[in-house]
């Protein structure tokens, strides 16, 4: 990863006091219409941990983690990510939008993989993970470089001259997860990266997720996959309705959980 | 639920066989075998070769009379194909298209993005602007350009009720300005609605994960949303430029000798040629579009790029495999 490329620097000037948490949630209220979507959630992620959100759909565990890399504008509350509010400013004892070069910006600083993917069709294998560096600034030979490491990563150096509907939707999520990390992030969020896969090819992406872990980064994981939770996650953040019902250990969470909700939960997808 | 797939299931059952469903007999075992290793016979289609018999005859008696009928005048035909007039003619339609192509395609990606814009002055404007021109006929537009000198004996521009620049009208605009200006200007409308229906194609999730990468607002736009809106835009887009090549003809309305323009005058000189300039008119129409199309289906073929696992084949291939397949049906016939 030495060919890696880092835009901006995490900002710790921002706060004196040493941070600990990678990410941390304040009060994260979302509202579309009449749909509470998020009734303020707190949340704080400890860096270098894997943290797993699950929960029934419709609890808004997508939207939260969208709010992170603030592809989704909260109403009220912010959202910190190595100690830079994202998104968002305090200024004049308000919270204010950010222009959108700033945003950007900072979104390339925090890895976001979705669920279907959402490789560019028309580019390559290679362009799809050059385009974000070069449009940023990275000399083109430097990025293709930096991309065929980071191919070869994810185990699909052969393929960089192919398109993406070329290739199988788990060589697909394989590369897209290659894309996100091009600026070497130090927060990587997964937006159920299985969910739109066929059973046979859910373990060859579960695979190179698991070989991000314990690597310093740090993981937010949305998945319906209860067995992967309780493998890699150090925490799992059970969700449901807009709120946050229960966390802890994947032990205490999966195991035993104290929650009615959790435990009916469970008792549907175990 | 598990009743209701019972009840389906039952229903299925209940339904008599209908006397066709019998099983037709088998051949047997030794007849099978040879059988499955050949060739499927494909079910012929008579009704079709009725059709297309009739077709034929209805169109050959067309074409026959082609040449029978003198007063087609072939033999004048080439000399008036590539007369000076002519070309001129062609030329003016050539360049009057190609210009307002090329501005009607930007105009209409400005106005397609301001419509779609969040600002509702901007939006509302271009919703008006596409509005107009699409209600009024190109001839009307031409005329009140071609009298735009009347009504504004000069055009300036400044601040409203304050300091104005100010140019005379007529020294300002040609003639062929102001007719590519009223072609571009009714164009742009149309063509405003083709981007913007090719930007609305374009999955919602490709905006996300440009945004997630944080790829600059207007590389988005012309390296992930825009090439692959083209796909959609480009086949409407080369129809708009068809309809735009023939629209050109109104200009000679307008004292502008395109191609029609030149044909239609040398009609009143030469009134015993009239029939073989509306013919020389007609195979320029034709080359212009023939060239158009071919273009169109690489361009078509460019953008498609990732679309498809193995790219659809050129007609000449198609050819060269129909002739192939054609051959091995023949072989496995005999």
């Amino acid at each position: 990863m030495s060919a890696a490329v880092r835009i901006g620097s995490p900002v710790d000037i921002h706060s004196p006091v040493e941070v600990h948490n990678a990410v941390e949630v304040h009060n994260a209220v979302k509202v579309y219409g009449d749909n509470t979507v998020l009734r303020g959630i707190d949340l704080e992620v400890a860096r270098g941990t894997v943290t797993v959100i699950i929960g029934p759909s419709g609890s808004g565990k997508s939207t939260l983690l969208r709010a992170i890399n603030h592809l989704e504008k909260l109403d009220e509350g912010f959202v910190i990510v190595g100690g830079e509010l994202i998104g968002v400013r305090a200024h004049r004892g308000r919270i204010r939008e950010l222009p959108e070069k700033e945003i950007l910006r900072q979104r390339s600083r925090i890895g976001f993989v979705f669920q279907n993917f959402n490789l560019f069709p028309h580019l390559t294998i290679l362009e799809n993970i050059t385009e974000a560096p070069i449009s940023l600034g990275t000399a083109p030979a430097a990025a293709r470089e930096l991309a065929r490491t980071l191919l070869a990563s994810v185990g699909l150096d052969d393929k960089e001259t192919a398109y993406p509907r070329q290739l199988s939707g788990g060589q697909q999520q394989r590369v897209a997860i290659a894309r996100a990390l091009a600026f070497d992030p130090e927060v990587i969020l997964f937006d159920e990266p299985t969910s739109a896969l066929d059973p046979e090819l859910v373990g060859e992406v579960l695979a190179v997720i698991r070989s991000l872990t314990g690597t310093g980064r740090t993981l937010i994981v949305v998945t319906h996959e209860i067995g992967f939770a309780r493998e890699v996650g150090d925490h799992v953040v059970f969700m449901d309705e807009g709120v946050i019902v229960e966390q802890g250990t994947p032990d205490a969470v999966l195991d035993h959980p104290g929650h009615p909700r959790t435990q009916n939960f469970l008792s549907k997808v175990l | 639920m598990t009743n209701t797939i019972r009840e389906l299931d039952r229903g299925i059952r209940l339904a008599p066989p209908s006397p066709a469903a019998q099983p037709a007999s088998l051949p047997d075992t030794a007849e099978l075998a040879r059988l499955g290793t050949r060739r499927v016979a494909r079910l012929r289609h008579p009704g079709q070769w009725v059709a297309a018999a009739l077709v034929l005859v209805l169109a050959l008696n067309f074409v026959q009379t082609l040449f029978t009928n003198s007063s087609w005048e072939w033999a004048k035909v080439p000399t008036w194909l590539f007369s000076p007039a002519i070309l001129t003619g062609l030329q003016l339609t050539l360049l009057a298209t190609a210009i307002s192509a090329v501005v009607s395609f930007i105009g209409g990606i400005v106005v397609a993005l301001a419509r779609m814009s969040a600002n509702p002055v901007l939006s509302t404007v271009s919703w008006l602007y596409v509005w107009v021109f699409r209600s009024l006929p190109l001839i009307l537009v031409l005329l009140f350009l071609f009298n735009l000198g009347n009504l504004y004996p000069a055009i300036g521009i400044g601040i409203p009720f304050g300091p104005q620049l100010q140019v005379n009208t007529f020294t300002l605009l040609t003639p062929l300005a102001l007719g590519v200006i009223g072609l571009s200007l009714s164009e742009i409308a149309y063509s405003s609605e083709v981007v913007r229906a090719g930007l609305l194609s374009v999955d919602q999730g490709q905006h996300e994960a440009a945004k997630a990468l944080g790829i600059p607002r207007r590389r988005q736009f012309t390296r992930i949303v825009l090439p692959q809106a083209l796909r959609s835009i480009v086949p409407s887009y080369v129809n708009q430029i068809v309809g735009l090549i023939k629209a050109s003809s109104l200009l000679f309305y307008v004292s502008l000798l395109d191609l029609f323009g030149v044909a239609q005058n040398l009609g009143s000189t030469y009134p015993t040629d009239v029939i073989p300039l509306l013919v020389v008119a007609t195979i320029w129409y034709l080359a212009l579009t023939s060239v158009i199309s071919v273009i169109q289906f690489y361009i078509e073929r460019f953008y498609a790029r990732g679309v498809f696992r193995v790219l659809p084949p050129t007609p000449f291939q198609k050819v060269r495999r129909a002739i192939a397949g054609a051959r091995a049906e023949i072989r496995s016939a005999r």
